[in-house]
């Protein structure tokens, strides 16, 4: 391992995880709702949530896609845009997303924020295990096949 | 006030991806890949999130109702089970295979919409797999 000093970014990451908290935070005092990205949307998508339980699922994501979407113009863009990532690892990899998040009740904001923060076993549990995943699977990604396989 | 508290939260959810650049597939993966140059900015992300979260949610064990009147959602189960790790392990997975988790996924669509509309309509196929087909017995 090398540690890539010149890409590491800590006061946007504090600063951008403090507002991702204070978000958490104000979905919880004010409406008791977890901020988990994979239960509010999943609850959408697969109709699970009706009546008043769609409107502030909408709400949330709708202003989710606007906040980052204003932060992005006020700043004029604070990162490349990444083009011709490869659909091959793309769509099956959203769909295991998808599928995972759903079987195991939650994702990085559920589990590895709002669960660690309320000191859930689950969520902790849950956390540990994708994130070893992530690193197993990314590691044969970009080392063995795939984009960046040259690294 | 339900309403806008939802929109609010979801706004400052949104511009903390972004300002923590999570929305940036090239940064998550950067942070996953261990064994190459890695960037650990988002460890911090997890920092900062938690560190501002645990206190709302402390809070809340002195209150009866949420502000907004309703009942906290406490989450029921507190004991892993087979189906939470083999459901984490599976998205993290896909994590890896993508650098998007859901949020930046939908962030994505204000950012990168050319890739965010892909990601999108797989993993909610992913989703409509498990609610309704697999987790039915």
């Amino acid at each position: 391992m090398s540690i890539d000093w010149a890409s590491f970014t800590p006061w946007h990451a504090l600063g951008g995880g403090a507002l991702i908290g204070l978000a958490a935070a104000v979905l919880w005092l004010g409406l008791g709702r977890i901020a988990g990205i994979s239960g509010i949307a999943g609850g959408l998508a697969s109709f699970t949530a009706s009546g008043g339980d769609r409107a502030w699922r909408v709400l949330f994501v709708a202003g989710l896609v606007g906040g980052a979407g204003i932060v992005h113009l006020a700043t004029g863009g604070l990162f490349e845009i990444r083009t011709g990532y490869p659909l091959w690892l793309l769509l099956p990899g959203a769909f295991l997303v998808g599928l995972g998040t759903r079987m195991g009740s939650g994702c990085t904001s559920g589990h590895g924020v709002c669960g660690i923060a309320r000191f859930s076993v689950r969520g902790l549990a849950a956390t540990v295990t994708f994130m070893a995943t992530a690193f197993v699977t990314v590691f044969f990604v970009r080392h063995f096949f795939g984009p960046g396989g040259v690294a | 006030m339900k309403s806008l508290i939802a929109l609010v939260a979801g706004g400052l959810f949104g511009a903390g991806l972004y300002v923590a650049m999570m929305a940036d597939p090239d940064k998550v993966l950067a942070f996953l890949d261990l064994a190459g140059a890695w960037d650990p900015s988002l460890a911090l992300v997890m920092v900062g999130a938690i560190a501002v979260s645990a206190v709302g949610f402390a809070v809340s064990r002195r209150m009866t109702t949420s502000l907004g009147g309703s009942s906290f959602a406490w989450p029921g189960l507190e004991r892993p089970d087979l189906k939470l790790l083999g459901g984490a392990a599976l998205f993290g997975v896909g994590w890896g295979m993508t650098g998007y988790c859901p949020g930046p996924g939908f962030a994505a669509l204000a950012v990168n919409p050319a890739e965010a509309v892909y990601y999108l309509a797989a993993m909610v196929m992913g989703m409509l797999v498990w609610d309704r087909g697999l987790s039915r017995p």
